[in-house]
């Protein structure tokens, strides 16, 4: 009688692996469309970090990356249109570009987690696909705990089930690298764009150089290109004066890097002639965070945790201030948060250091003549101080 | 032949415009209504302008334009300078008061303040994503309530009780002001209510967060309003000045600018001229930027609205 239980019990377990491997098969054929060609995975603009992601996919996770069409009005028109209204710009964005590469021929779309709204993206994004009936493969990065390599991995394997882990974890290392050495270029072009004796010349080497990215395959080659194109780039002739103008750029994690988001922020001080200051990057925030430090920088304006950017905004205000900047503009997108919680902060420091600050909320407007007015007018206001300075 | 020099602020409800000496003295103005035609609007007021000079006795070596349509204005008249409304604001009122301390400036369709110390603007706001608290929600109302909006002040100055009138937000505002009509509060008290709404919303949303140290100067067309001024006054419990030319400072500070740029020779024969203009879109990329291309008596003469080179539109200049 016991033996006869066992042996279904045996069975019984034999039939449900039978049916998970089933499953699994199942899933397969999903993501490989007929089990021939490899994944096409996409994932949403983020600033000019997309060759990295491209790396990890294509040489560590050997599926293929869709770039999505460059972020444009259309973009935010269709991500608006199935977002909920109230949500932030950014998962807006994020929206109507995963349409868009879907468009393109993307199967597979990953997003990522973060400490704020951010967190829930994934979730809402997958759903959303979902019910415009979209039949994609969406892998949520939200999942990872940063210190749990495994959690990494789990999800790693989700986009492409034939990982190779070795090659996965040096496409990642040489990832992050490659991050670094975006940050360290795009610093430069700050300090100097704006003294270009040709117009252009630093957009054009900069698309040249990311261009350029896509065909590293190790860390030697990263190292090269940078090499390669730093002294491109110093080759450019500028006409910078010995004290210029510096302004400082702080505010909400999205809106900041992406160009798209922030109406052209930082190339509209450009042409007016300013150092542009800004500190928010992927290397400075993930890759190398320095929380604890800035936790202690701002205890004298800040008792608690605020949650995803603001203490480093709070932070990086008052060193811009004490580093000489004759003005701070702070992005957000409409209804960020945790944003709007550092703005009574901003404007004690501003009060503090005599550093005026303007505030920008973007959304989905699409003209950029009332924050042409601001910031022409933020410009005048800078210029009236430095003269009587002088 | 003395010099003088023309300022033009254009903004969504009204058109002001005023022609200075060398010493800043306006020695012609006017202020008209935009009527959603800057172009004809424009028209007119360099029209009436000219009539008001001796154009024997000077001679017009600069034009400067602000305001919302300053742009398409500046190229129409061929301006030597193009400022922001901020700026020119505070020039303007810096040069009649030169100790101001804050600059109030209520419009038609925006708001702003201004902090100025030791004669230079500190900082400064402007209203976002809200038209409570501007002129159109005052005139807007004063229909409702069946009342000029010229006559407001006056109304609003016999209330001895200014009804609650929640200020947030126009729109419910607007229900809170038929509310209250319909229990039947007073018409003074609510037009009073109205004021204050006005003041609270701009102080709470445009002033917030930021220091308002007298001397304090109110401008722009709502400073005409003195049941504003008085909710203004009570506000803050100082006194708010207010200029018998508070509406043209954009003007007046515009056209102060542009006697330190280039300097231009301007025909006020505009009249007859043919402007046009047209919106072309860009098919260069799917944001479809929309480019206003404006026209002279068919020719080209200026176009903007491209994000990108790709967009460009080439005049040529001859």
């Amino acid at each position: 009688m016991k033996n006869k239980e066992k042996k279904l019990n045996k069975f019984k377990k034999s039939v449900k692996k039978l049916l998970r491997l089933k499953n699994l098969k199942k899933y397969r054929n999903d993501v490989y469309k007929k089990n021939t060609s490899k994944p096409k995975v996409s994932f949403p603009a983020f600033g000019s970090y997309n060759v990295a992601i491209a790396h990890i996919i294509e040489k560590g996770l050997n599926a293929e990356y869709v770039y999505g069409p460059e972020t444009t009005k259309r973009t935010l028109e269709i991500g608006s249109k199935y977002s909920p209204d109230f949500v932030c710009t950014p998962f807006k964005i994020h929206l109507g570009g995963f349409i868009e590469a879907i468009e393109a021929g993307a199967d597979t779309l990953v997003q990522f987690g973060g400490v704020c709204r951010l967190g829930y993206y994934g979730e809402l994004h997958e759903q959303i696909l979902k019910d415009m009936g979209y039949n994609v493969h969406f892998v949520n990065m939200a999942n990872i705990e940063y210190y749990k390599p495994l959690t990494v991995y789990e999800e790693f394997k989700k986009i492409n089930p034939n990982l190779d882990i070795k090659k996965a974890v040096q496409a990642t290392l040489t990832a992050l690298e490659m991050v670094k050495v975006i940050d360290k270029i795009e610093d430069y072009i700050r300090q100097n764009v704006g003294f270009e004796v040709n117009d252009g010349e630093f957009e054009q080497l900069h698309k040249d150089f990311l261009d350029s990215l896509e065909s590293v395959e190790t860390k030697k080659d990263l190292k090269f290109l940078y090499k390669l194109y730093m002294k491109k780039f110093k080759n450019i002739k500028i006409n910078k004066p010995e004290k210029p103008i510096m302004v400082g750029l702080i505010g909400e994690y999205y809106t900041i890097m992406d160009d798209f988001s922030n109406h052209n922020m930082e190339k509209e001080l450009a042409k007016k002639g300013i150092v542009i200051k800004r500190w928010m990057n992927l290397t400075n925030s993930v890759i190398s965070p320095t929380r604890d430090e800035t936790v202690t920088r701002i205890k004298n304006y800040v008792k608690y945790d605020m949650g995803a950017t603001a203490m480093y905004t709070i932070r990086k205000a008052i060193d811009y201030a004490k580093d000489g900047c004759s003005g701070l503009i702070h992005v957000k997108s409409a209804g960020c948060t945790p944003e709007i919680d550092s703005m009574p902060v901003l404007q004690r420091i501003s009060e503090d250091y005599k550093i005026p600050i303007i505030y920008f909320s973007f959304d989905t407007q699409t003209s950029d003549v009332g924050i042409n007015t601001r910031v022409e007018a933020f410009y005048d206001m800078i210029m009236m101080r430095k003269e009587v300075e002088k | 032949m003395k010099k003088a020099y023309i300022g033009v602020d254009i903004g969504s409800i009204s058109t002001k415009g005023v022609i200075i000496d060398e010493e800043n003295n306006i020695v012609a103005s006017e202020y008209i209504w935009t009527e959603a035609d800057p172009i004809g609007a424009v028209k007119r007021l360099i029209a009436t302008l000219k009539e008001n000079f001796d154009e024997k006795k000077y001679e017009i070596v600069g034009v400067g334009t602000t305001g919302s349509a300053r742009k398409l204005i500046g190229s129409i008249l061929g301006a030597n300078i193009v400022k922001n409304e901020i700026t020119a604001h505070a020039i303007g009122t810096l040069s009649l008061y030169p100790d101001v301390r804050t600059i109030f400036e209520i419009g038609g369709q925006d708001s702003k303040i201004i902090i100025i110390d030791d004669g230079i603007v500190v900082d400064y706001a402007m209203n976002t994503l809200c038209a409570a608290g501007t002129g159109s929600f005052l005139s807007s109302q004063s229909k409702r309530l069946g009342l000029e909006v010229e006559k407001f002040g006056e109304v609003a100055l016999k209330s001895k009780n200014p009804t609650n009138i929640a200020a947030r937000c126009t729109v419910f505002a607007e229900s809170d002001l038929v509310h209250k009509a319909q229990i039947g509060c007073k018409k003074e008290d609510i037009v009073a209510g109205l004021c204050k709404a006005v003041v609270t919303n701009y102080l709470n949303n445009v002033g917030k967060g930021k220091k308002i140290v007298a001397p304090i100067v109110f401008q722009g067309g709502v400073s005409k309003n003195i049941g504003v001024i008085k909710a203004f006054e009570d506000a803050t419990n100082e006194k708010v000045i207010v200029d018998p030319n508070s509406h043209l400072m954009g003007a007046l500070g515009v056209a102060i600018l542009s006697k330190k740029a280039e300097p231009i020779s301007f025909d006020f024969n505009i009249e007859e001229v043919v402007f046009e203009t047209k919106g072309v879109e860009c098919n260069g990329c799917a944001n479809h930027c929309e480019r206003i291309c404006v026209y002279r008596d068919k020719k080209l003469i200026d176009a903007w609205g491209n994000k990108c080179d790709k967009g460009a539109i080439k005049i040529s200049n001859n």
